[in-house]
């Protein structure tokens, strides 16, 4: 091949924004338009207390996450190790010194906002296996002692947000890893034999989980054991869905969102909410809209001609879609309740800027998607 | 490039992979969405609704009762109550501060507000005080805009107008107590009152109604958004008593200050026209809820409040027995009308000699002198003669040691004594002595009051057998006893010579100015004229000794160890229509004591035309009991 496609060219500014997938931009505007109007629902017809404030953050989450589009995916390349350590080490602050909250110990208080280094891990390790897998061949995936150094990437991490104890975001990060190593290429028999050991280890770990996290595991194997007490939040949120039926109430007529038998229902419970006012037939235009975020993802994964990017994209569009499946299974009973929230529509900042840093990223992916990286980082192959 | 575009091939099939399994993983989603929303969604919805909609019941206003002229005795009235709402307040101590500067609230209303404030949600009224007069609605009504939070209530209570004239006949309500729930949740609606006693408890269903129910939206907290449906309940139905009150009202003036009963009845139709027991208790103070110490000198008075005498009371009936024990005699044949029987003032049966009242004797008399003169020992010998089982027989057929079968809660029965009951209570054998003593009404003889007025009613009819009954009409019917009564007379199957004859003998008890008993208790007014019969009951054993010097006069006595008075009667004596028992407890004798008394009442009741109804009839008589087949427009 000649030197002029190993050597991509240097987009110029305009280009670049040229390049932005604005299409896929106009889906996530159209995901948060619905669930500004969910807020406003939620609120008795008000844009306060939450859809106006929503709207802002997501106008600056659009911002940053154009910013960083623009920003060479090499640049991210680079410093993806620093990010991941920087990260890392604030991690370690909260575990010493951070702010408890609602039983758990998440939060920096930085003064002017809280931050929740957990959610940064989320991007962090994602650029950081990236690379790591960017810079190995087919033939070193293969040995299993390459894998060893991505492992504790995700296992310090893992272990430190299992401490807080944050059970949602753990999985999400062991899970988005998972898709990394996946579609890095690791053998299918080496998922298959930590399939079989985490079947083993699961009592095991039983011993190591929360009392609340028990019992919430306890609730979701039978909530009307306890329908005053934890399981409270299912059985309702499965009357709402099921009272919704095929059409939903109307919009702002869900009686168990506005007579509030309905929990969190502008965080965590707000797919319930929506379900129950447009019914079955919303509840599937909105995972059609995320089925379509999804797709538009993974093709701008495939596009990529450099490993970096691809993984990244990958992870990326991994970790959203467990946002939306981990919610919205739970808030129908599939799973035990973990809080994670609905991607683009509940109320909620840190969750917000998470997902813009991370669609920025995958943006800058599909951007930079001629950009030919080499194993070490370099232009060279 | 060439390795980068084999990782890129590993990449693109992984990927597909992933997200095949992720659109696996939505399906599966969609596929609970369905099951939730489409095949179980009737469930959910009917689970959503039981959430938000709650029935909330409404009282229904209780049914009046009126004696039988109209007069309402139980009514309802009008109770205004001050709710406070603690969220609409600013600050509820500073509220309660300018509240107490309008109207006065005590230390303890205060306490328990602010108690019952931090109980309750924010959105629940709770009740500063009750019960508030005009002037203080006025008050309230016009600072309303300094006190928010604060608001007027009106509520309907019960009240009783006659207080304790009434208080024994028309029990009263109360607030229902634990073991009353029955599971209707009506019952356990706060304030509810359910009746507790006399015709408010034994018509209570009839009085209480049918609940309404308002449906209305609930929000998590149990706050109400808005009303869905409201369906009115039905109001309790009206009963309409026997009871002329202004009669009733009457005696119990008349035995103020004593422990005593007096039942009046029409002898024609078993309508109980007055029934007093006095000392009284004010029903109203049960429905309000009594203090400790009122509650402590109800039960401590020895004159017994609580207790209606009337048909609870049990008191040896003394020399009003005898008509039982003549006829009981006469029936048999033992004694033919005629028959003299020598009174020297006591007989003797063994060892014990019985003494008549009149130490030095009556000498000889007959049926129809020995009830005038009350002539002991000729009972205690027809007595002997007839026995006690026979006595008993007829005694009950007379209406004396069976319930009435009045409607009022707490009948008793009563004793009359047979060889039988003595073997089965006592685990005795019978004396002769003891029959001597019941043919003169003493001994193991408890009757009550109102027995003795049933015996004399059926008497004074000519042996037709009465119920004595207290309702007229429910919701504007007559009630299936009612009804029937006038037509179906039941002989007591007694002949109506001997009737006759005891009659006769009644009316020589107060008419005959030389030997009646109760001669100075006559009623001269011409067509008035009254029979009767006295009784003087001991309650102490006089001794052989007291009889030698003399026996103490009962005024001499001790209030608890007096005579009881006793007095039966009816009149006119032409044509009966009213029958009175009277029994004055420790009041001295029947004839100076209960006689003028029953001469007073008998009176009353002709002079009032008690007996009157005053009331047409209702067009279509149908046999209710129940409220649920009452109809709508109750008419007549």
């Amino acid at each position: 091949m000649s030197h002029d496609a190993l050597n991509t060219p240097d987009l110029t500014l305009r280009q670049k924004l040229w390049h932005i997938h604005w299409l896929f931009v106009l889906l996530l505007c159209a995901a948060a338009g619905i669930g500004f109007a969910m807020l406003y629902s939620a609120a008795n017809g008000n844009m306060e207390p939450w859809a106006s404030r929503q709207f802002t953050r997501f106008c600056v989450g659009l911002v940053v996450m154009v910013s960083i589009a623009l920003i060479d995916i090499r640049i991210w390349m680079r410093y993806a190790y620093v990010f991941y350590a920087v990260t890392l080490a604030l991690l370690v602050i909260v575990e010493v010194a951070g702010t408890v909250g609602m039983g758990a110990q998440r939060w920096l208080n930085l003064g002017y906002f809280n931050l929740q280094p957990s959610e940064l891990m989320k991007i962090a390790l994602v650029l950081a296996l990236a690379r790591y897998f960017h810079g190995g061949s087919i033939e070193d995936v293969g040995r299993p002692t390459y894998l060893l150094t991505p492992l504790l990437m995700i296992g310090i991490p893992a272990i430190l947000v299992l401490r807080q104890p944050d059970l949602g975001t753990t999985l999400l990060l062991v899970m988005a890893s998972g898709a990394i190593f996946f579609t890095a290429g690791v053998r299918m028999w080496k998922f298959a034999l930590v399939t079989v050991g985490a079947v083993i280890a699961a009592p095991i770990a039983w011993q190591f989980l929360r009392e609340y996290q028990k019992q919430r595991v306890l609730t979701f194997l039978n909530p009307e054991n306890d329908p005053l007490g934890s399981g409270y939040h299912i059985i309702q949120s499965k009357i709402a869905l099921g009272s919704g039926g095929l059409f939903g109430k109307g919009f702002m007529q869900g009686t168990q969102g506005h007579l509030r038998f309905l929990p969190e229902m502008q965080t965590d419970f707000i797919f319930t909410m929506l379900a129950e006012e447009f019914g079955m037939i919303g509840g599937v235009g909105l995972l059609g809209l995320y089925g379509l975020i999804l797709i538009y993802g993974f093709a701008m994964s495939l596009r990529c001609r450099n490993q970096f990017g691809r993984l990244v994209g990958a992870g990326i569009t991994t970790t959203f879609f467990l946002y939306v499946f981990i919610n919205i299974a739970m808030v129908m009973g599939l799973i035990p309740v973990v809080g994670v929230p609905l991607p683009l529509i509940s109320y909620g900042g840190t969750a917000m800027m998470t997902l813009m840093i991370g669609f920025g990223l995958l943006l800058s992916v599909w951007v930079h998607r001629d950009v030919m990286i080499g194993r070490r980082g370099g232009d060279e192959v | 490039m060439h390795r980068d575009s084999e990782r890129h091939k590993l990449f693109s099939r992984r990927a597909m992979m992933l997200a095949g399994g992720k659109a696996t993983l939505l399906s599966a989603l969609i596929g609970r969405m369905y099951y939730l929303q489409v095949i179980e969604s009737d469930r959910y919805k009917t689970l959503a609704d039981e959430n938000r909609i709650n029935l909330r019941l409404l009282a229904p206003r209780r049914g009046r009762i009126v004696d039988r002229f109209g007069v309402p005795i139980a009514d309802n009235q009008q109770n205004y109550r001050v709710l406070l709402i603690s969220e609409n307040t600013r600050d509820i101590e500073y509220t309660l501060d300018i509240l107490g500067r309008i109207i006065s609230i005590s230390p303890a209303e205060r306490r328990r507000t602010v108690r019952d404030v931090k109980r309750n949600r924010s959105f629940i009224p709770v009740t500063i005080r009750e019960n508030l007069d005009w002037e203080d609605v006025s008050r309230i009504e016009v600072n309303a805009p300094d006190l928010p939070g604060i608001l007027i209530d009106v509520g309907q209570s019960r009240s009783y107008a006659y207080g304790a004239d009434t208080a024994h006949v028309i029990g009263y309500v109360a607030a229902v107590s634990a073991k009353e729930l029955t599971g209707d949740p009506l019952l356990e609606l706060p304030g509810f009152r359910i009746g507790k006693a006399g015709v408010e408890k034994i018509h209570d269903t009839d009085l209480r109604g049918a609940s309404g129910s308002s449906q209305v939206e609930v929000n998590a907290f149990g706050r109400v958004i808005r009303e869905l449906s409201r369906s009115e309940g039905q109001p309790g139905a009206e009963i309409a008593l026997t009871l002329d009150l202004g009669l009733q009202q009457m005696i119990t003036r008349r035995l103020e200050g004593e422990s005593a009963s007096v039942v009046v009845l029409d002898v024609q139709t078993g309508d109980v026209l007055a029934t007093v027991s006095t000392p009284g208790y004010d029903p109203n103070a049960f429905n309000r809820g009594l203090k400790t110490e009122e509650w402590k000198d109800l039960i401590s008075n020895p004159m017994a409040p609580l207790i209606n005498k009337s048909i609870a009371g049990r008191y040896s009936p003394g020399s009003t027995f005898k008509m039982a024990v003549l006829l009981a005699a006469l029936e048999k044949g033992v004694i033919a009308p005629a028959n003299k029987i020598f009174c020297r003032g006591y007989t003797e049966l063994g060892d014990s000699r019985f003494h008549c009242w009149k130490k030095h004797g009556h000498g000889a008399v007959d049926a129809k002198e020995a009830i005038t003169q009350s002539c002991d020992v000729y009972f205690y010998e027809i007595a002997k003669r007839t026995g006690i089982d026979r006595i008993a027989t007829m005694a009950n057929r007379l209406g004396l040691g069976v319930k009435s079968g009045i409607d009022l809660p707490g009948e008793k029965a009563g004793v009359i004594p047979t060889i039988a009951w003595k073997r089965r209570e006592l685990d005795a054998p019978w004396h002769q002595g003891e029959t001597l003593h019941a043919g003169i009404g003493q001994g193991y003889v408890q009757i009550t009051p109102l027995q003795l007025a049933v015996m004399t009613a059926q008497l004074a009819n000519g042996g037709v057998q009465i119920t004595p009954r207290l309702t007229k009409l429910v919701g504007g019917y007559k009630t299936a006893d009612a009804s029937k009564s006038g037509d179906e007379k039941k002989s007591l199957g007694i002949s109506s010579a001997h009737i006759r004859l005891v009659q006769e003998a009644m009316s020589e008890v107060v008419n005959n100015p030389v030997y009646g008993t109760a001669k100075r208790s006559r009623i001269t007014e011409p067509g008035m004229e009254m029979a009767g019969k006295t009784g003087t009951v001991q309650v102490r054993r006089i001794t052989k000794s007291e009889r030698d010097v003399g026996v103490i006069k009962n005024q001499d006595l001790p209030w608890k160890e007096r005579d009881h008075a006793l007095f039966v009667g009816y009149a006119p004596v032409a044509d009966p229509r009213y029958a009175v028992a009277v029994v004055v407890e420790h009041g001295g004798g029947g004839s100076s004591v209960a006689a003028p008394i029953a001469h007073d009442i008998l009176l009353e009741a002709q002079l009032r035309n008690s007996a009157d109804d005053g009331i047409a009839p209702s067009p279509n008589l149908k046999p209710l009991s129940g409220l649920d087949k009452i109809p709508e427009q109750a008419d007549g």
